[in-house]
């Protein structure tokens, strides 16, 4: 069964307001659903098909089709310049940010086009969410408004913020640490600390999909531990693509690995495959070069 | 290791610049400090010449409605100056620029910065930047002609609507050259200002910031609301505060489209009002002795009283960008 | 593979077909209708009516579109939308205006003689035929002429300060140049009487004018002026100096000469921020009504002086010579304006 999105036609419309609101509006439910995964509402997964990517003429991602399945982590690696962060940021739709880009190929979530006409790119994101490079919680907020500032930003609503805040820092490692300073501004926070910060404001609109690009690039190695551990622990509920240049990395917290590789025009997939597969015993010479540190 | 090793002293690394170079920094220094001179001087010679009247009307001059030199039959000259009620003019007029001026500046700042395709954006901000270079007078004489006539017309839609608001009112309905029109045509005047300031702050929100919200399912008001405006408010309030140092200091514009009265006004929409600057212009011509001495000195107080007002917006301002780095 | 990528075509799926964007059309222009009837028949009447209901309606019915089809966030962006393009409309008016009634009226008092004539045996209230603005041309040709010699220099120096010798007070002469960009064009008028004409031997004459002139133009030079030199890569200064040049060869052959489009901007605009100002002159030039060669001598006159003049004057003829005094005016700065950015230079930093 194929979605449209089209909004002239009212049967689809109420389609679209009803899964909003059942991903976000009984909360009390899916958290319960969280906690015990298998019941999770995972959907069906992420699908790209043939992804292109320009910015103005410059073609950066060339024809990647890649399925992410429901309840896995994907790491995508590379060297740098290979077009991840700009294939994984055509997912749900931050590429169009930059004034000159351009795409081409369908992102399918729940077999749906996310790039279909009519389709509300806020419901996107909410559904597709996004852990940046660098930690950028909102300064002038507490880390209590840090956490529930994506339901603020949708205007949306939920019976009872204090469970929903606790379970998304408890889910993403931090509750320990700052559940006696909710009220503080999250700029005091170390480095490691605001990127899970980050994590749990991403998951407090419950996404689907969690997209991580390099979430681990800027911190030092002890809290790169703690943010694979959490990933671990989302994976049971969430589909999870994570970009890295850290290749031990990949090796720890994903169950398949793609490697994108640009050899002078746009980036494209080499190959991809099960973790340990691509590893191990890689098929192509490029990427047996790569994982085993010849370059890049 | 029982010896003591004395800890290194730092070497002292030393350059003689030769004489050309002690040339020109000496010759770029001394140019960097005459500025500072010239704005000393400017204080010093207006607050000497103006000394006299300082002296004579005392804390008067700033309170006191009243200006006149009077010579009677005799020739004795009997003079009263005081500048209070152009300063409450001067006061009313901007607060009206502003109210006007600066949200407009703000939306016209998000829209530029946030709203329009860049080609688009290029041609806008140019125009903004014209709006800065048009000269005053030209503000007066459209100001005067064009904006008058209508700004008349919403005066009395004000009147009759909302004059149960006190400033609304007015002791007779009469409404040309009014502080509110006189406002209006500031308003437009400072509006360049405000608006590439607000704009320039507005560009240096932190595009991680913007990017985390957007990830987060925000519209761009929700963004705005949520990252920009936190970070760009304090400098948004510089920004109007460098309008309002130019709405203090405006002259020709305000004179063509105001109505010059030695009587404290606080109906905006009369048309009665004071400027401190109009009114210099005003009583200028045909002013002599110590009446272009009175003048001095209410340049003087003009003077430093935009002087303050620019050194706070300044720094303001600067503390913004500098917090977006 | 990298044949079927060159068939791909590059596509922009989140910008609106027009189709997407007929519903908008079609309520706005079921928004016009209805302050169009509104207006009849209601007592409310004027433009003023038409643009307000416009808006109204325009906003509400564009955001409940949104509400029903994206929620309340996406309504409440559709309204902001909304009004921040009126915001900006409404900034924009006024310009489009300015431009349209001085050139409307303005021309109609266009004719040769205006510049071959002076005011000298004509009367601001005769017809504008009579007389020319030639004086003030050549006035307001000296008062920019000696600001120019007079503030050049001292801006671009002052910028050299802040920019090459960053000395321990540039920070607190960068906070005053910024303080005397702010200085009141009236406050210089009366500055440069209080001091050099009632002084000195320098009396009202176009040099006297230039020096108040010159208090505003300095600060305008001195920052545009700052904001190229600091736009020179520093690689260059240290290229310079690891040859062994000395600092003062170094900024005289690299630095300038590398910065010399932008510096020419910083004169132009420099030249556009006093070319139009009139407060100062009042107490400074004199107005002369005749033409006065000597800029060091007598009352000159000036654009602005001549405008101003028949401003006041009030009557229709001598309004008439303001509109086309400022009409030349407004060309002159326009010119100077697109000079300025042709060379490009103060926004080489935004792109």
């Amino acid at each position: 069964m194929t979605f449209s999105y089209d909004k002239d036609d009212g049967d689809d419309m109420s389609v679209e307001i009803a899964l909003s609101k059942s991903s976000l509006g009984d909360v009390a439910k899916e958290r319960a659903a969280a906690k015990t995964p298998g019941n999770a509402p995972l959907g069906s997964g992420l699908e790209a098909r043939s992804i292109h990517a320009w910015f103005g003429k410059h073609h950066a991602v060339s024809d990647i089709s890649l399925d992410f399945a429901a309840g896995t982590v994907t790491a995508l690696i590379g060297p740098s310049g290979c077009g991840k962060s700009t294939f994984i940021r055509t997912l749900n739709r931050m590429h169009e940010f930059i004034p000159s880009a351009a795409m081409a190929g369908e992102v399918l979530l729940d077999g749906k086009d996310v790039y279909a006409k009519g389709t509300d790119v806020t419901k996107v994101r909410l559904q597709i969410g996004m852990v940046f490079q660098k930690p950028n919680p909102f300064p002038s907020m507490t880390i209590g408004e840090n956490v529930l500032s994506g339901l603020k930003l949708a205007q949306l609503k939920v019976s009872d913020r204090d469970d929903l805040m606790q379970e998304c820092l408890e889910r993403a490692g931090l509750w320990s640490e700052v559940k006696d300073r909710l009220g503080a501004h999250a700029g005091g926070l170390s480095g490691g600390q605001q990127q899970r910060l980050c994590i749990a404001r991403a998951l407090a609109v419950k996404p689907k999909v969690l997209l991580m690009d390099e979430p681990c690039s800027a911190l030092d190695p002890g809290s790169t531990l703690r943010i694979e551990d959490t990933i671990g622990q989302l994976a049971q509920t969430m589909t999870i693509i994570i970009v890295t240049h850290n290749m031990q990395q990949a090796a720890r917290v994903s169950d398949y690995t793609a490697f994108f590789l640009s050899d002078g025009g746009p980036g494209s997939m080499i190959e991809v495959g099960p973790t340990n597969e691509i590893f191990s015993r890689p098929r192509d010479e490029r990427t047996e070069n790569y994982v085993s540190g010849r370059f890049g | 290791m029982a010896e003591k090793v004395a800890p290194p002293s730092p070497r002292e690394i030393t350059t003689k610049p030769r004489v050309s170079d002690r040339v020109f920094r000496g010759t770029v220094t001394g140019v960097g400090m005459l500025s500072l001179l010239i704005l000393t001087l400017i204080g010093l010679f207006l607050a000497l010449r103006g000394f006299q009247t300082f002296k004579s009307e005392g804390i008067s001059f700033l309170t006191g409605y009243k200006w006149e030199s009077v010579t009677s039959d005799s020739g004795k000259v009997t003079n009263v100056f005081g500048v209070g009620a152009m300063l409450i003019g001067t006061v009313l007029i901007a607060l009206v620029a502003l109210f006007v001026g600066v949200p407009l500046s703000v939306l016209c700042a998000l829209f530029l910065t946030f709203y329009v395709p860049d080609r688009l954006k290029k041609l806008l901000v140019s125009v903004v930047d014209l709006m800065a270079a048009f000269p005053s007078i030209l503000y007066g004489l459209w100001g005067y002609f064009v904006l008058m006539p209508m700004a008349e017309y919403w005066a009395k839609l004000l009147y009759k609507y909302l004059r149960w608001i006190p400033i609304f009112d007015a002791p007779q309905p009469f409404f040309e050259r009014s502080p509110f029109i006189a406002g209006l045509v500031l308003a437009i005047m400072i509006i360049p200002i405000v608006t590439s300031v607000s704009r320039e702050i507005f560009a240096q929100t932190p595009l991680d910031r913007i990017q985390a919200a957007y990830a987060l399912g925000a519209t761009r008001w929700a963004m705005i609301k949520t990252v920009v405006l936190p970070f760009g408010s304090s400098g948004v309030v510089g920004g109007a505060m460098l309008g309002l140092g130019r709405a203090f200091g405006e002259t020709v514009a305000v004179f063509s489209v105001l109505n010059v009265v030695f009587k404290a006004n606080f109906h905006i929409l009369y048309g009665a009002g004071g400027n401190v600057a109009s009114m210099i212009i005003l009583k200028w011509g045909e002013a002599v002795g110590d009446e272009t001495k009175a003048l001095l000195a209410a340049g003087f107080v003009l003077f430093v009283l935009t002087l303050l007002i620019n050194m706070a917006a300044n720094s303001i301002v600067k503390r913004t960008l500098k917090s977006g780095k | 593979m990298t044949l079927s990528a060159a068939q791909v075509a590059p596509q922009k799926p989140w910008q609106s077909s027009p189709k997407e964007m007929a519903p908008t059309f079609l309520l706005l222009l079921a928004s016009l209708a209805a302050s169009v009837a509104v207006v009849a028949i209601t007592p409310m009447k004027g433009k003023l009516a038409y643009a307000f209901l416009f808006f109204i309606f325009g906003t509400a019915s564009l955001s409940i579109r949104k509400w029903r089809i994206r929620g309340r966030a996406a309504a409440a962006d559709a309204i902001v939308s909304s009004i921040a393009l009126t915001g900006a409309t409404l900034v924009f008016t006024p310009v489009i205006s300015i431009l349209a009634t001085t050139i409307s009226h303005g021309v109609k008092g266009l004719h040769w003689s205006l510049f071959t004539q002076t005011m000298f045996s004509a009367s601001y209230q005769d017809p504008i035929s009579a007389g020319g603005l030639l004086h003030a041309l050549v006035g307001t040709l000296y008062l920019i002429l000696i600001s120019m010699i007079l503030s050049v220099p001292m801006g671009i120096l002052t910028a050299l300060y802040l920019t090459e010798i960053k000395g321990p007070g540039a920070n607190f002469i960068q906070f005053i140049v910024q303080a005397m960009s702010g200085v009141p064009s009236v406050v210089a008028g009366l500055f440069i009487f209080a001091s050099i004409i009632v002084t000195t031997p320098i009396k009202a004459s176009a040099i006297a004018g230039a020096f108040a002139l010159s208090i505003l133009m300095i600060p305008t030079v001195t920052r545009t002026a700052q904001e190229v030199l600091l736009l020179v890569p520093n690689d260059l200064r240290e290229a310079g100096q690891a040859l062994g040049a000395t600092q003062w060869k170094t900024v005289a052959t690299i630095v300038v000469p590398a910065a010399r489009n932008g510096l020419i901007t910083a004169t132009i605009l420099g030249v556009a921020r006093i070319a139009g100002e009139t407060a100062p002159l009042l107490f400074t030039i004199g107005g002369s009504d005749k033409l006065n060669w000597n800029p060091f001598k007598d009352y000159q006159g000036a654009l602005p002086f001549y405008v101003w003049k028949g401003l006041l004057m009030g009557t229709p003829e001598s309004i008439q010579r303001a509109w086309t005094g400022i009409l030349i005016l407004l060309i002159l700065v326009l010119l100077l304006f697109v000079a300025a950015r042709t060379l490009g230079g103060r926004r080489m930093k935004s792109k």
